[in-house]
């Protein structure tokens, strides 16, 4: 075990990787000789050489589709996407291309490409590159989506993605970069794919979190002391039912957490499925705590209210656990905007 | 099932290999892969096979051509205008036709269709419905064979309309910068989509894009497989020796319209009539009578043969069973 930052935790993921095979590179812009616009490839070029460790020019459908053809030709390629927006010039390549390559082969063709890729609002770079835009790629069967929350998540998570045989796309929280935790190397400190993660087990309600409101779900049930169960879904496609229908079958509340506009959320789908399933057991409506439906605003005070976090959270689990009602977003509350 | 008597029951890699035989043999693939599109027009406009289709009819030499030239192991991507690509390659015309027709026993199992064609024997990536999207894929192909320093080559099949998207941009810049071991092969069949080239590029001689990457460039006649070969050959050799990657212009016409719900009647008076006479069915017919290599009688029996082999892998195809429904949920997710 040994304290690092999470993005020295992606860093020793790579490595570790790359160590352990060698059909392993990365590529993307300035993941070579910069170590990576957010450093999380230093040291990678001077280790494995430019073979391996490949800038790119600023061509991100290029390299994720030839991250496609190289994971095809007998390659596991990582591809680094510098904020997610980047994405959408390049999408194609992934979702209607290394998705599909399984389904159009009868099962022959393999894509163990994994795509990186920042998202995230709390950093102070406006509405263009502050997004999370999982909701762009959890609608297709055959890319998994992942997320990651701290150091030993981004490292488990970002391992067992390179290793998985199909195209894996990860969503790294850029204001998490900085983030310390104590990190296990080795095969032990691999996360598996598909699986969600208990972070605090309890008994009140269930609340399923993902990356950047993993912590702050946290910091809100241990400021308020209540007995809920903390489930940090890790991955979002495909999603682990099993471990959060077990845990709202034993608690029979249900709260999201997450970190984008309410609609078309990731967590609708959760709170559908497991309302389906347990609509008769449960005690509460289950509900969602969600960004507003705005673009991620620039100004300090303004962009910490978009993300679910502090007395935000607490106000609705309170209200939520003393009357079994859902209660209303904060800006419905406060009277600054309607629903 | 039906039993397998007929010529296709060749394996994918034995008919490739035929296609170095000689001119003979290239022209009974030529043959072959017109009256499939031929037959298939009819059986897709008589609601014989659902969804839609597009022909290469005229566009027959560029593939035989490119096939001859490649090895099995190099790998290629083609487009949703794919049979002629398949057939020539080595898929066989029952494998072909029964993915088209949607039947389990498609090389895909019946959920690809006439755009998703794929044979990984003789190096045939699944066939992209999206223009310009197998650009980088055989970029990145390429990227792994230099990588692991194999002589193996990548090979891009792609129309003129694709040389607008930024996928064709971005693809020829990195093979360039990356010196790959990739070979661009532009099937400039005047028309992408529903629209001639005039008005959608400024320029209709598309090799000349090549220039701004660095890259080697050719134009060919893409109706004659002699000509196709030989500029292949120059740009496969250069690949496969450390010569980094080539773009190949093959001038062709699409003689049919974009897809099966278009007649193309947005062609100028007499373009089509022009360039039947460069049918590539008739030249390679004429070059071999006037060789000496068949005479008219043995040219008519190989027509008649290969077009009766056709009809009876239609009639075979089309009573071969549909796939499962769980078919439906197979090969989906890799974990």
């Amino acid at each position: 075990m040994s304290q690092m930052r999470l993005r020295q935790a992606i860093v020793a993921a790579l490595e570790d990787e790359m160590d352990a095979d060698p059909t392993v590179m990365i590529m993307g812009e300035d993941v070579a000789a910069a170590g990576g616009p957010f450093k999380t490839s230093e040291g990678l070029l001077e280790k494995f050489g430019p073979n391996r460790v490949r800038d790119t020019p600023i061509s991100e459908m290029a390299f994720t589709g030839a991250g496609v053809g190289a994971a095809i030709a007998g390659l596991r390629p990582v591809v680094e996407i510098m904020f997610m927006e980047f994405l959408g010039v390049a999408i194609d390549q992934l979702v209607t291309g290394a998705a599909k390559m399984r389904y159009l082969s009868n099962g022959e063709l393999s894509v163990p490409l994994t795509v990186r890729a920042s998202v995230g609002s709390g950093s102070g770079f406006g509405c263009q590159h502050s997004q999370t835009l999982e909701n762009w790629v959890t609608a297709t069967p055959g890319l998994t989506v992942a997320t990651v929350s701290t150091p030993q998540t981004a490292y488990g998570i970002i391992r067992a993605a390179i290793q998985d045989p199909g195209p894996t796309i990860v969503l790294e929280p850029r204001a998490l970069y900085a983030v310390r935790g104590e990190v296990h190397r080795g095969p032990g400190g691999l996360i598996p794919l598909g699986k969600a993660m208990i972070v605090r087990p309890g008994s009140a309600v269930t609340i399923v979190a993902m990356g950047q409101t993993v912590t702050t779900s946290l910091a809100a049930v241990e400021e308020m002391g209540i007995d809920a169960e903390v489930i940090d879904l890790l991955t979002i496609a495909p999603w682990d039912r099993q471990t959060v229908l077990d845990s709202v079958a034993k608690t029979k509340r249900l709260v999201v957490i997450e970190e984008a506009p309410e609609s078309g959320g990731w967590g609708s789908e959760i709170v559908a499925a497991i309302t389906r399933e347990l609509f008769s057991e449960l005690v509460a409506a289950p509900f969602r705590i969600t960004a507003p439906n705005v673009p991620v605003p620039y100004s300090r005070e303004l962009e910490a209210r978009f993300l679910p976090q502090g007395a935000d959270i607490t106000r609705q689990l309170r209200h939520y656990l003393s009357t079994d009602s859902v209660p209303a977003p904060w800006w419905v509350a406060e009277r600054i905007h309607s629903a | 099932m039906p039993e397998i008597t007929l010529a296709t029951s060749e394996s994918s890699v034995e008919r490739r290999a035929a296609l170095r035989s000689g001119d003979v043999e290239r022209f009974e693939r030529i043959l072959e892969i017109r009256g499939f599109e031929e037959r298939l027009n009819v059986l897709f406009a008589s609601g014989a096979i659902h969804g839609t289709t597009h022909l290469a009819i005229g566009q027959e030499a560029l593939a035989v051509g490119l096939a001859t030239e490649l090895e099995p192991t190099d790998l290629v991507t083609g487009t949703y205008r794919g049979h002629a690509l398949a057939l020539a390659l080595g898929m066989s015309p029952r494998s072909v036709l029964a993915e088209v027709m949607g039947k389990a026993e498609g090389p895909m199992g019946g959920v690809g269709g006439s755009m998703h064609l794929s044979d990984r024997n003789v190096g045939l990536l699944p066939t992209f419905a999206i223009i310009g999207a197998g650009m980088p894929v055989s970029v990145g192909a390429g990227l792994a064979f230099q990588y692991n320093n194999e002589p193996r080559v990548s090979v891009a099949l792609f129309g003129d309309g694709a040389t607008n998207i930024g996928a064709f941009h971005e693809s020829m810049n990195l093979a360039a910068i990356w010196n790959l071991p990739v070979v661009f092969v532009c099937d400039n069949n005047v028309y992408g989509e529903y629209s001639r080239i005039n008005l959608t590029t400024p320029i209709e001689d598309l090799y000349q894009r090549a220039a701004s990457y660095a890259m080697p460039a050719a134009v060919v006649d893409g109706m004659e497989v002699a000509a196709v070969r030989a500029t292949v050959a120059e740009a496969v050799e250069r690949a496969r020796t450390g010569g980094g990657p080539t773009f190949i212009e093959a001038k062709t016409y699409r003689f049919a319209g974009h897809s099966r719900a278009d007649t193309a009647p947005y062609r100028p008076e007499g373009e089509l009539e022009h360039w039947q006479q460069r049918d590539p069915v008739k030249l390679a017919r004429e070059a071999l009578v006037a060789g000496g290599h068949l005479d008219a009688n043995a040219v008519a029996n190989l027509e008649e043969r290969v077009g009766k082999a056709l009809d009876d892998v239609i009639d075979v195809v089309r009573d071969l069973p549909g796939p499962s429904l769980e078919a439906m949920f197979d090969n989906v997710w890799t974990r």
